[in-house]
Formats: structure tokens, C-alpha cells, sequence
């Protein structure tokens, strides 16, 4: 299979506006006639359908979730990047580009990504219109602060819960167009196979949740906007219903799976605490505009802390290892994701991690709060402030800026993080790869669209911070919309779609039997506890580092899971009810799944990047060894069923205006 | 910890619902309340038991979909926490916990613990926007607003939707969640053009909908996970009073 990214020819800079001049258009007259269904409400979901809505089409959108307002975009915390320049900081559309590919280790298309830093601007326009309460100064203007990975500072938010407001504010307009009648909402409904007619996709098939009836949707279009697939790990800052199954489905009925090896590992979340634990919570990436991190420099002194006879408190300034500012000292703690990562891992396989699991590393708040302290002093006009003064003036400040992270740490861990260093270890928190799709967002199945976290198409081998919401917003506000005109231009005339059409009932009779399948077997293992197993695998031999060995024994060990889970595993209740165990176990089969193409995609990529790194390839100083020569592709797998052979498909990446560099933050 | 729960069980909305006691044994006081419930549940299925459905998502205390009545009090005793943010340290070793979903006439039951909460969409869609469609607004930075005027409007735009102010009520009345709403909006510049209108519309769905009245009881205000003020429902009672005899707008 040929893979056609499809980037408009022209330079860089105009690509994206001879493409808008010159895309097909549909008339209003015909939008009228156009079904068009959306799959998820997060902020690519939610955006995309009110604005397709706004234009016209008639829109189905559908969630898992009790309301759209929940999708797990809500939870984001620090902000979003735009280029807007509004600091005078040397900031430009160009800039956000290149530190975008940069940050993503030269493995996205040139054409989306500068399409992306483009529309960057509009989405901090229109998010303000819609009365999104970012972050404002005293003139009243917007505020900005920093982000991993970039010398700017672009990144506006809205206290630390900037996803809140950004999909409360997509919610707003999608609830607005519910109320117009051009979306239909469907609440409570689960997505569980796409079907195609004619080789397109024109329709799903669903689960109505609260009465366990499947039912059958037609429309002209999907659109595919269902996160990302972190909770293969099991333990992820993901939301605990997060799922790859909409996104699975799709590649069972023959889309691409991209560069599935590409995971981000957050540097800073708290540290596991025991063995029921269900999920990781996630503290800020702005925490390292202002949190230094370190460790002791003395094995002994770690011991201690961990064994709790020190804390934090006693290590001397000089026995300690500010490691990143000792390591990258021009980016200093505001190194990328994947860096800051790797380095707490090297520091915690040395020995030196500070919980009493050795897993942890601190984030230590009380240079900042001296810093602010002696300002906010002399704002005040205290001359010669007492320490006692200094402190809690910076603390106020501190408070100001990170009071709700600050708050749910101590609420989690018990420990004030205002007096004591936080403890923080790298966990799962988003996926780069994805359903691969072209420069219109269209996968390699015609008529099936893929957004936000859901493709593959924009961060490359590692996302920087504050750059999901962007792509969210981006893709649903400002690209499909112009972009489906280019599938849909040719459907104008075809009516709607029978949902008793053979093909419909087809797909049914598959989702119904496999939910007999996973209901029949009554074994004697919960969903839960193979999800565990997996997540275990996964973290172990595809997580952080990764090795050829342990990723060959990785995929034996998911495929016998696999075959365990449907030889043993117990589902109570029937489908015809409210069932939650019912849904979990969907997800994990399709989990186990994926989790195997993931592990071959990491076995297949013989360098390392971003979020992917391979032990065998590394630099003497142990940093990430890219392979450009041989592996600046799209690694793009199709998976029929578990008799065949995962096969790959290879969309070689073009680099006209940037330079493949060894990405360094030294 | 060894703990013993009363726990609100409920097949559907047409059967009639009981408590069902539980006794769990080796609790942790690391972890959070719904992770309790998880090592429950987990014990339930091991009988082949229907596990107890709640509904949860994000466990970071922001989505919402967490919704529990804990020993009378929305989202469990402590203030400003959402149930999934509770952690059991809060409890005590043989204490007994009664466990309820939210209870409202406008919030029916679906399963155990789990309410719709529907209604609440459809007060946002009546009203709780501003009139903009993509590719319409200005530039960011065209209206400036006063710092403490845009952080008016957080402190209400930071509702999560949980629903713990109409479990709290007495009248299972909806005002808190939808003053914030009202005021979110009405205080920003960019959504004063149509608070008017809004207000009307949004309270009279809020009474359709068969949410009781509002009489100044707050307990909204001291259950609400995020802290938002009653401030909010006096500001829409000026807003409703204002617009329905101080302008011409009019729904019906």
C-alpha cells in the first residue's frame, strides 16, 4: 500500500492558505442533506461537531461519558501554546514549528505541523470570544508563562486547569448547536465498530450503555475523535474509562495503526503508593517553570530518606544533584518530557530515588519561594525582610500560581508540598502514534477521519507541553471543517444511508457475538486483573527503555494473556443492562490487541527518539541515538486478526525546510 | 483498616433499591475512597457477585462524573474534595460508612449509585454560551478585562458539574450550578451581550426540569467540591430581576 500524506505542494508558509482557497467546497443547500458522525467529546470531538454543526451538516456526535463535559481533555492542567507573540519574546509561527518538530525528534510531517503553528492564533481568539477565562494581567492583557522545551513564552492558561475552561468552552458551543438541532447527542453510547459500505466508511455500530442495545448509525462520514491509548499501561494519568477501542475497531476494519511505539512518559507525577492503586495523577509540567529538580548526590543520604529517617529538608544545598540543570544547563529543568523522564529513571536505577518504592525524585519549590519572597517584599516596600516574611510572601505567590496542583498533591500524598519537596516520579500520559492519517485528516479508510490525541499526525516521537489542547482545538475548530469538504464534495448527491443496509446488520451480528463471546466464557478472573497483567507487561518491556530481547518475550507474554483472558476470564451480569464490567472487558480485549503492535512497532524501530528509547541505542553520554537514515518514516501497521501477521506500511517523512539535527538541549 | 459499608444497591430505575452492608478488611489509608470501592468490587466478582456501579472517570477531581452521598454528606466530610479525591486516611479503623447516590427528583437513578444528571445539559443548552461560531472572534487581546474581573469569572466557570449543590439542598434546587454559569458569563465582556436572554432561559429550564427553589439554606455552597460561592445566586437573582422588569427581552 502506497501512503499519501497529501501536503499541498508551495512553500511552507503557504500551504495551508492555497489549500483553503482552493479545497472543494459544499454548498449550504447540500450540507443540509450531509450526515456527518462524531465520535467522542473532548476538545478535537466537541470542537469539531459544534463547528460542523455551525455550518451546516447534520451531526451525530456520540460519548461514552453521562455528558459531553467530561471527556478526559478536562483534565488538562498547565495550558496551550500559540504563537501570538504577545510577549515580544522573539515568538513566531515559524518558531512554534520548528521547536514543534524539534520536540518531536524529526518524526511529523513539515506540512501539518506548520499548519498547526498557524492556527494557533485563531484557537486563543476564539476560545476568548466564547468566554474562556485565561489568565489575564493588570492592563487586563493575557498572560503567558513557559513550557518544556522552548525559549518563549507562549503558552497561555488559565490557572491550572486550563483543559476545564478550553472544554467547557467547545461544550458551550456543541450545546449550542444541540439546542439548534443541527448536532444530535448521543450520551451514554458506546462506539463499537465502524462499518464500511463500499469500501467507506458510512456509519458505526454502538451500545447504548444504560440499556445494552446495539444500534445502528449511518451518515455520509465518520469522524474519530477518541483520545489516545496510555491506558494500555493500566496505571496512566489517563482517565479510568480511557480506551483505544473506537480507534482499534477502525484498524480491525483496515485503517493504519502509526508509529504506536510513540508514548509519552510525564516527568513529574506522583509516585505509586501501593497495589490497588488504579491511576496516576499528573502535576503540571508549569510546576518546572518554577520547581527544581533533584536528588542526593550520596547513595547513604537516599537510603535514609527512604527508610525515613531523613527527609528532604536535611540533605545540605551542597550533597545535593540538581541533575538536570547539572546535565542540559541551557534548558535547565525545562527540558522536553522524554528527557527529564529519562533522566529521573537514570537517577532512580543509580539508586538515588527518595520514596520509600525508590521510585521518586524531588521537585523542590523553595528557591521560588524565596525568589518571589524578596520580590513581593520590595514590592510591598519592606526593606531588610525577615526570613519568616520572605517565606510566606513567596508562598502566597506560589499559591497564586500553582495553589489547585499544590492542593491536590497534599490531598493525594498527605504531605504539605509548601514546606516539604514534592516527590515525583514519570508515569503514562499521552500517545504520540495513532490512526494514521493524511494532511486532511483522513485515514487510509475513505470517508474516516481521525482527530486530536486519536491520530498520529502532528508531535512526532514526543509531544511538548501544552501542545494537546492546541492539536485538539486545531484539528476540530480549523482543519476538518475545510479538510472533509475534500471527501465530502463527491458525496453530494448520495442519499443518506440505510442502517438496515446489509453491511449495517453485518457489523452488528460481529459486535453481538463478541460480546456473547467475552459474556460466555464465565471463567474465573476479573477484567480488571488481566488489565493489570497487561499494564505490568507493558510498563516493564515497553515502557521507558526498551530492549530487543525483553520486547520478543513482551509479545509472547501478551499473546498468551490474550489467549488466557478468553479462556478464563469472568464478566457478570448479561448485555442487556447497565454494565460496566461488560464495557471494561471490550476494552481490554481491544487493549491486548493493540499492546501487541505497539511492542512490534518498538522491536521494528531499531533507534532511539523522543518517547522511544532503545537501550541498544544510545550515545556514549547515554542520550538518545536517532537513525535518520534508515528510520525517518511513519511506521504504519494494518492488523487483520490474530492468525496474520501484523504488516507494516512505510510513509518516508520529508524535511524541505528543516534540518534533521541530534535534537540538544545542553 | 477494617471498615464496614451500607451501600445504596438499586438494579434500575423501576426497582426498588436497599442498603446492603459490607465488611472490608485491610484497608489502606493511602487509598482513595473509590480505590476502596474497587477492592470491593473486586472481592464481589470474585463471588460472582454484580460489582456496585459508581461513576467515575478522571479521579483527579475535575471531570465531575464522581457522585456519592458519604455518611449524609456529598462527596464524603471532607471540604473542597471530590469523593475520588477523599483518601481513607480520613477514616478510622471499625468505622461504619453509608454510602448513597445523589438524590434528587430531577436526578433519577440508573444503577446503585449511578444518577442521570442529563438535566444539567440541557440548562447549558438553552443558554450557558455565547453566541459565537468558529471563525468569528476578534483578537484575543482586542477587549482587555480587569484582572480581578476575569478572575471573578473563573472562580464560577471552575464548576464541575457533579451535582453535590442539589444533593445538598434540601429542595434539591439547582440555583448554584446554574448562578455559576449565569455568571461565568454574564461578568466577561464577551458574554454580557446576551445575559438578558440567558438568565430567563436558563431558569426557567432549571424549574421545568423539577429542581426545587432556592431558600438561602448555602448548603450548596459548603458541599460544592470547588468551592463556589453563593455569591453567584445572588448575582443571578439580580440578573433575572433586571432583565425580566428592566428590559424588553422576553422568553417564553
Amino acid at each position: 500500500m502506497k501512503l499519501e500524506g497529501k501536503v499541498p505542494p508551495g512553500s511552507l508558509g503557504e500551504k495551508w492558505t492555497k489549500f483553503k482557497s482552493t479545497v472543494p467546497l459544499v454548498a449550504p443547500n447540500n450540507k443540509r442533506r450531509i450526515e456527518i458522525i462524531v465520535v467522542g467529546t473532548g476538545l478535537a470531538g466537541a470542537s469539531a461537531a459544534a463547528t460542523l454543526g455551525e455550518l451546516g451538516y447534520n451531526v451525530k456526535c456520540f460519548t461514552f461519558h453521562d455528558s459531553p463535559r467530561r471527556a478526559h481533555s478536562i483534565a488538562a492542567q498547565g495550558g496551550i501554546n500559540a504563537a501570538k507573540n504577545y510577549q515580544n519574546d522573539g515568538d513566531s509561527v515559524y518558531r512554534l514549528f520548528y521547536d514543534t518538530i524539534k520536540g518531536g525528534d524529526y518524526r511529523s510531517r513539515e506540512g501539518n505541523v506548520h499548519r498547526l503553528a498557524e492556527v494557533s492564533r485563531n484557537i486563543i481568539d476564539q476560545a476568548v470570544a466564547q468566554g474562556v477565562p485565561f489568565a489575564r494581567d493588570y492592563g487586563g492583557l493575557l498572560d503567558n508563562r513557559s513550557f518544556g522545551g522552548v525559549q518563549v513564552s507562549r503558552t497561555f492558561y488559565a490557572r491550572g486547569q486550563t483543559g476545564q475552561q478550553l472544554l467547557i468552552g467547545a461544550y458551550q458551543a456543541l450545546s449550542r448547536q444541540i439546542a439548534l438541532g443541527s448536532v444530535q447527542m448521543y450520551n451514554r453510547h458506546e462506539m463499537l465498530d465502524i462499518v464500511k459500505v463500499d469500501g467507506k466508511a458510512r456509519g458505526i455500530i454502538a451500545r447504548n450503555l444504560l440499556t445494552g442495545e446495539i444500534e445502528r448509525y449511518a451518515a455520509h462520514c465518520v469522524v474519530l475523535a477518541t483520545g489516545g491509548y496510555g491506558n494500555v499501561f493500566y496505571l496512566s494519568t489517563n482517565a479510568m474509562n480511557c480506551n483505544v477501542s473506537a480507534a482499534w475497531r477502525a484498524v480491525r476494519r483496515g485503517a493504519l495503526m502509526a508509529n504506536p511505539c510513540f508514548t509519552q512518559i510525564h516527568p513529574t507525577c506522583i509516585p505509586v503508593s501501593g497495589d490497588y492503586q488504579s491511576k496516576l495523577t499528573l502535576m503540571s509540567e508549569s510546576l518546572r517553570n518554577d520547581g527544581r529538580v533533584w536528588v542526593p548526590k550520596k547513595l547513604e543520604d537516599a537510603k535514609a530518606i527512604r527508610e525515613g529517617k531523613k527527609t528532604g529538608l536535611d540533605i545540605a544545598e551542597e550533597d545535593r544533584d540538581y541533575y538536570l540543570e547539572r546535565r542540559y544547563p541551557a534548558f535547565g529543568n525545562l527540558v522536553p518530557r522524554d528527557v527529564a523522564s529519562r533522566a529521573a529513571k537514570v537517577a532512580c536505577d543509580e539508586g538515588l530515588g527518595v520514596s520509600p518504592t525508590g521510585l521518586a525524585v524531588f521537585l523542590d519549590f523553595a528557591a521560588a519561594v524565596q525568589r518571589y519572597g524578596k520580590s513581593a517584599a520590595n514590592v510591598q516596600g519592606i526593606h531588610n525582610p525577615d526570613a519568616a516574611t520572605i517565606t510566606r510572601l513567596g508562598e502566597k505567590v506560589v499559591e497564586e500560581k500553582y495553589g489547585n496542583l499544590f492542593e491536590m498533591y497534599e490531598k493525594i500524598t498527605g504531605e504539605n508540598p509548601y514546606k516539604m519537596p514534592m516527590k515525583i516520579y514519570p508515569a503514562v500520559h499521552y500517545t504520540m502514534g495513532g490512526l494514521w492519517v493524511d494532511y486532511n485528516l483522513e485515514t487510509n479508510v475513505p470517508g474516516l477521519f481521525a482527530l486530536g490525541e486519536a491520530n498520529f499526525s502532528d508531535h512526532g516521537a514526543n509531544r511538548l507541553g501544552a501542545s494537546a489542547l492546541m492539536q485538539g482545538l486545531a484539528d476540530g475548530y480549523f482543519v476538518i471543517p475545510y479538510t472533509i469538504g475534500t471527501f465530502l464534495s463527491n458525496d453530494i448527491r448520495t442519499p443518506n444511508f440505510d442502517p438496515d443496509g446489509e453491511a449495517f446488520m453485518e457489523a452488528e451480528k460481529a459486535v453481538k457475538d463478541r460480546i456473547e463471546q467475552v459474556l460466555s466464557v464465565k471463567g474465573s478472573q476479573s477484567v480488571e486483573s488481566f488489565h493489570r497483567r497487561l499494564g505490568k507487561i507493558m510498563w516493564d518491556y515497553c515502557g521507558m527503555s526498551r530492549n530487543a530481547d525483553g520486547l520478543r518475550s513482551a509479545r509472547q507474554m501478551v499473546v498468551e494473556l490474550r489467549k488466557e483472558f478468553y479462556q478464563d476470564v469472568f464478566v457478570p451480569g448479561s448485555n442487556d443492562e447497565y454494565n460496566p464490567e461488560l464495557e471494561k472487558a471490550l476494552r481490554v480485549a481491544d487493549f491486548m490487541e493493540m499492546g501487541e503492535v505497539m511492542i512490534l512497532d518498538a522491536l521494528n524501530r531499531e533507534e532511539s527518539c523522543g518517547g522511544h528509547f532503545r537501550e541498544e541505542y544510545q550515545t556514549e553520554e547515554g542520550e538518545a541515538l536517532r537513525r535518520d537514515d534508515e528510520f525517518a518514516y511513519v511506521a504504519a501497521w494494518a492488523y487483520t486478526g490474530w492468525d496474520e501477521e501484523p504488516v507494516l506500511h512505510k510513509e518516508e517523512l520529508m524535511f524541505e525546510n528543516v534540518e534533521l539535527k541530534t535534537r540538544s538541549y545542553k | 483498616m477494617k471498615l464496614t459499608l451500607k451501600v445504596w444497591r438499586q438494579a434500575s430505575a423501576n426497582k426498588k433499591g436497599s442498603f446492603s452492608t459490607y465488611q472490608l478488611d485491610d484497608v489502606s489509608e493511602h487509598m482513595s475512597f473509590l480505590e476502596m470501592l474497587d477492592v470491593l468490587n473486586e472481592q464481589l466478582i470474585a463471588k460472582k457477585e454484580m460489582p456496585i456501579s459508581f461513576d467515575h472517570d478522571c479521579r483527579e477531581g475535575i471531570c465531575g462524573a464522581c457522585s456519592m452521598v458519604i455518611n449524609g454528606q456529598p462527596h464524603g466530610p471532607m471540604g473542597g474534595t471530590t469523593t475520588c479525591q477523599l483518601h481513607m486516611r480520613h477514616f478510622k479503623n471499625g468505622d461504619t460508612i453509608v454510602i448513597e447516590p445523589f438524590r434528587a427528583k430531577a436526578f433519577p437513578v440508573v444503577r446503585d449509585l449511578v444518577v442521570d444528571r442529563s438535566a444539567f445539559d440541557r440548562i447549558i443548552q438553552v443558554g450557558g454560551f455565547v453566541s459565537v461560531n468558529t471563525g468569528q472572534a476578534q483578537d484575543a487581546n482586542a477587549i482587555p478585562v480587569e484582572k480581578d474581573v476575569a478572575s471573578q469569572a473563573f472562580d464560577a466557570a471552575t464548576c464541575i458539574g457533579c451535582g453535590a449543590c442539589v444533593a445538598a439542598c434540601p429542595n434539591a434546587s439547582a440555583m448554584l450550578f446554574t448562578s455559576a454559569k449565569v455568571s461565568h458569563l454574564g461578568i466577561l465582556p464577551q458574554g454580557k451581550v446576551e445575559s438578558t436572554r440567558r438568565v430567563q432561559a436558563m431558569v426557567k429550564q432549571m424549574d421545568e426540569e423539577g429542581f426545587g427553589n432556592c431558600s438561602n439554606v448555602t448548603a450548596c455552597e459548603a458541599e460544592c467540591p470547588k468551592g463556589i460561592s453563593v455569591e453567584n445566586i445572588a448575582r443571578m437573582n439580580r440578573a433575572y430581576i433586571g432583565s425580566v422588569l428592566g428590559s424588553e427581552t422576553s422568553v417564553s
